[in-house]
């Protein structure tokens, strides 16, 4: 215990002592989790939509203008062809293109059916898709108001047979704003990036620069030696925890509906899961570049498989193991649980038992793997 | 008879198919200046890690202040201090606090940390530097420095890694003299080095050719053994044949 | 010349000295590509939706019996109410819940009408967004089977093409993403700690008093990197092509040139942050941890950068990789030529000097 106390003032004093580390560590999160969430929108809105109008009809016409007055795309181009229309797409300034059929408005009265085409530039992701899909129920809309269709079916808009109203309502979230989807998991992202990059670092250090041999000489016990490693950086993971809701408090509006003190007690689990991974990294390397370059690879697949950016629902069913397997899903999870839907701790249970595991196995594993005589 | 702290019987340390240790047996008495000379890459610092406890044996024995090598390293590390080649203290540490870190660690008492550490501060001339960070510190002061911090829990024996690289010669001369010193107050020394000239500091000396223990003895023996008068020739003659070359 | 070639070849000596290493820097990047290729996706899938039937009569059954059978989604039952919803979204359990009235299809069928509730779990926008999509598409298809006569007397149809991806893969929409940001991130960090390691070992002294030519000196410390990011860049290439079927549409000379350059682009960063730290350490943060989440934000692969703030928009133009990116879309995707993407290249090539430059003169500041 005495060693532990000694470990721990030389930790805290070599910290302390270096302010580009300090720095990284606290302003650095915090600087990106002010800024960062600000530009994470997938709202679908300003879709850029080129018409190749071959009909020039009424019909044409009306069907422009109520396009162009849904408020979702932006009509940027009127093209002669379907040629001169795909060259906006090549140069990326246009998403969609919708081209109306010469003779379309003529066409549909005589023969009851007409076909729009509607070219998605797919490599725009789901922008265009989503906006192909907000351009088809624009049409069916028009197409349900046309007066044709009015009148031949009058009974349609009064009486339908069968008309089936859909009535949505979204819950936690009413106003669909992404921050409350997003901000708590940058939140968590940054922690991770800070247990598992700086403890690996930190320790993989000492190795290069020949002091943890001076370490190792001494009667110190590896769990003090551990111990001492990680306590200091596990302080440093929960004060930028605590500044960090407090900014997202202060900057997003979002304060947590569900207990402070659950969040905090899986916070604490989990920043000791990440350390211990940052830990087992320095294990097996023995040089800087070398634990940094692993933790990156772990790291970047921790955070995209973390279904923060995208929905681990929807990966194939082995991915979706690789994102289970890695505990920045299950926080994110939890924090937007807690957050966002005051869940307790009942419902936490599964994910929280899937950090505590974690922190089990990666530091018993560390702590196995690291030999003070080799 | 002399007490032995430091017996070794047959050790060996294998790398795969390369023999780093070949079977050396020495042994060394109480408050002896022992050297533990050979070319680079003869397995002197192997060697010195096994007896540290940094290191397992791959085979034989060894015991240091009564301990053994194979299982009892934890026992081995209460008793020695140790300074590495790099000279191992923490650069961005203050001469105060590397001294509070590695006193504490060895077990000595805060309020004894204090006295020594004025008493050490003093005797190296350091006063002024106390708290300036070691990694501002020129070669030579880090030197006697962490040759200080290695003894500074008085412990039974010092194991010194090549501990004058790179330093001038007054230098050396004065970090002898501190080994002289610690060895008059009982702590036994043993040093790794390829300076020949220091070689004629050590009560006895051994040196390591291709991992074998080639001579064991004084070096006044040795330069008798070799006709010559200097250490220089005696250890040419012994190490010429030396196949291993660079660490 | 003769000079820097033998400065080169001692450097990449240095670079090869070291197996582990090596397959680490080069071997892990392209596995993950890989990964992220096969793993990420935009769609919705594996929906779990909660119907509860209150009507439990022939049309209700019906629809929930379409709704099964659509791939999408994976369909429990159940007949719960307000608070029991509530719980399962707070469990996790369900992502949309779908209500039958009692009655349903009585409504319908003398009432003309019935009305369908469903709720989504709005943490997520854009999945709930997407969810009633799917939702609203199976109950209109229903509807037109179900009722002809519901259906429109002159019907407009619409016939959408995904151009550039008519084969449909799921691939295309992260695959140039991730690379760019492996790329950037990886060949940053290669060469941030080539510099400092000089510093931080005390070998610099003796390349400051060589003849070599500071300029020489930067040179050589990417090159060895260079050569091995592009011969990465192949395997990367490959690896896309074979493993996950994305077809290089256009030059795939034209794509190498572009990417070399990309490449370039980020040692001369990570030889200017190597310049300005003094400590391993410090460079390896910033390359990494630093630069890590607004190369994935700002590179715009996943979130559309005309959405951003002015700010972020400008500062993202700053980033080397959004430029990449739309190269990559253009010229691997679309199979556009270089008069499509000279703008975006001239600017890599404007950071890649001005970096260099920045690099170079500190390098020669520390010389004094």
């Amino acid at each position: 215990m005495r060693n532990l106390g000694f470990l721990l003032q030389k930790e805290f004093r070599q910290i302390f002592r270096d302010k580009t580390i300090l720095a990284m560590m606290l302003a650095l999160p915090i600087i990106q989790l002010m800024i960062l969430p600000w530009a994470m929108n997938l709202d679908i809105k300003n879709i850029n939509l080129s018409i190749v109008d071959n009909d020039h009809s009424s019909y044409s016409q009306q069907l422009i203008t109520r396009i162009g007055s849904s408020g979702y795309f932006r009509i940027i181009s009127a093209d002669r062809s379907y040629k001169e229309a795909l060259v906006h797409i090549e140069n990326g300034s246009s998403d969609l293109i919708m081209e109306l059929p010469a003779g379309f408005e003529r066409n549909l009265v005589r023969e009851g059916k007409q076909n729009i085409g509607i070219s998605i530039d797919a490599i725009n992701g789901s922008k265009a898709s989503i906006g192909g899909a907000y351009l088809a129920s624009v049409i069916s809309d028009f197409n349900a108001d046309l007066a044709i269709n009015q009148m031949e079916a009058p009974d349609y808009k009064t009486t339908p047979m069968g008309f089936m109203e859909i009535n949505f309502s979204n819950w936690y979230n009413p106003l669909a704003e992404y921050k409350y989807f997003f901000v708590p998991g940058v939140l968590v992202l940054l922690l991770t990036m800070i247990g598992g990059f700086m403890t690996a670092l930190n320790i993989v250090r000492e190795k290069e620069v020949g002091t943890i041999e001076q370490i190792n000489v001494t009667p110190i016990k590896k769990w003090e030696f551990i111990l001492g490693k990680l306590i200091p950086f596990w302080i440093i993971g929960m004060i930028v925890f605590t500044i960090g809701l407090l900014v997202i408090r202060a900057v997003y509006g979002i304060s947590s509906v569900g207990s402070l003190p659950l969040l905090y007690i899986v916070a604490g689990t989990y920043m000791i899961a990440l350390l211990g991974f940052g830990l087992l990294v320095s294990t097996f390397c023995d040089s800087q570049v070398q634990a940094m370059f692993v933790a990156f690879f772990f790291i970047l697949i921790f955070i995209l498989m973390s279904g923060l950016f995208t929905a681990v629902q929807s990966m194939p069913h082995w991915a979706r193991i690789i994102s289970v397997l890695t505990p920045v899903s299950h926080f994110i999870k939890i924090m937007r649980m807690i957050m966002l839907k005051g869940s307790g701790f009942p419902d936490i249970l599964i994910e929280l038992g899937y950090i505590f595991s974690f922190a089990l196995v990666l530091n018993g594993w560390a702590i196995w793997n690291y030999r003070k005589t080799s | 008879m002399e007490e032995k702290v430091i017996v070794c019987k047959d050790l060996t340390k294998q790398f795969g198919d390369f023999c780093a240790v070949d079977k050396i047996s020495f042994d060394v008495s109480k408050g002896e200046i022992f050297g533990f000379l050979g070319a680079n890459g003869a397995g002197k610092t192997t060697a010195m890690r096994i007896l540290c406890g940094l290191s397992y044996p791959s085979s034989g024995e060894a015991t240091v202040a009564g301990f053994s090598v194979k299982n009892q390293q934890e026992s081995i590390k209460k008793n020695i201090g140790y300074m590495s080649q790099k000279f191992s203290l923490y650069e961005n540490l203050s001469i105060r606090e590397n001294i509070e870190f590695f006193g504490g660690v060895y077990g000595v008492s805060r309020k004894d940390i204090r006295e020594r550490s004025d008493n050490l501060i003093q005797d190296l001339g350091l006063q002024k530097e106390a708290n300036k960070l070691v990694g501002g510190l020129p070669l030579g002061w880090k030197q006697k420095l962490a040759f200080s911090v290695a003894i500074f829990h008085r412990p039974k024996i010092v194991f010194l890694d090549e501990p004058t690289g790179g330093v001038d010669p007054v230098t050396r001369r004065q970090f002898w003299d501190m080994i002289y010193d610690a060895s008059a107050s009982g702590i036994t020394i043993f040093v790794t080095t390829h300076y020949m000239d220091e070689a004629e500091y050590c009560n006895r000396i051994s040196v390591m050719v291709d991992g074998k223990m080639e001579a064991l003895d004084s070096p006044a023996n040795l330069k008798k053994q070799y006709a010559t008068d200097s250490m220089d020739e005696a250890f040419y003659k012994l190490a010429r044949g030396a196949r291993r070359s660079g660490d | 010349m003769k000079e820097l070639w033998v400065f080169i070849r001692k450097e990449f000596k240095q670079v090869f000295r070291d197996p582990r290493t090596l397959l680490i820097m080069f071997g892990l990047p392209v596995a993950q590509i890989v990964l992220f290729g096969f793993a990420l996706t935009s769609e919705v899938k594996n929906i779990d939706i909660l119907i509860a039937d209150n009507a439990k009569d022939i049309m209700s059954m019906q629809i929930t019996d379409k709704i099964r059978a659509n791939s999408y989604f994976i369909v429990q039952e159940k007949n719960i109410g307000g608070a029991d919803i509530d719980r399962k979204f707070k469990e996790g359990s369900v992502q949309a819940v779908l209500i039958f009235p009692t009655g349903f299809s009585n409504d319908l069928m003398h009432e003309g009408k019935a009305g369908v509730q469903i709720i989504t779990d709005g943490t997520d926008p854009n999945t709930a967004k997407t969810i009633e999509n799917y939702l609203t598409n199976i109950i209109s298809n229903y509807q037109r089977e179900k009722f002809p006569s519901a259906s429109l007397r002159y019907q407009i149809l619409t016939e959408p093409r995904m151009l550039y991806n008519e084969e449909d893969n799921g691939s295309m929409n992260f695959i140039p993403g991730v690379m760019a940001l492996i790329l950037m991130l990886v060949c940053t960090a290669l060469t941030s700690v080539s510099i400092v390691k000089e510093k931080e070992l005390g070998t610099m002294e003796i390349l400051l008093v060589s003849p070599f030519k500071p300029v020489m000196v930067l040179v050589a410390k990417a090159v060895p990197y260079f050569i091995l990011s592009v011969i990465n860049f192949t395997f990367i290439l490959l690896l896309s092509v074979f493993l996950l079927h994305i077809n290089i549409k256009g030059s795939v000379l034209l794509l190498y040139l572009e990417s070399a350059l990309f490449i370039l682009t980020c040692l001369s960063l990570g030889l200017l942050i190597s310049n300005a730290t003094n400590a391993q350490q410090t460079a390896l943060l910033i390359s990494m941890m630093g630069m890590m989440l607004p190369t994935i934000i700002l590179t715009g692969f996943i979130f559309p950068l005309e959405n951003m703030p002015w700010i972020l928009r400008t500062i993202s133009n700053l980033v080397p990789s959004k430029w990449y990116f739309l190269i990559i879309k253009s010229v691997m995707l679309k199979g556009l030529g270089f008069q499509y993407v000279w703008k975006e290249t001239l600017i890599l090539v404007i950071m890649t000097t001005v970096l260099l430059t920045i690099a170079l003169k500190k390098f020669k500041i520390r010389l004094q």
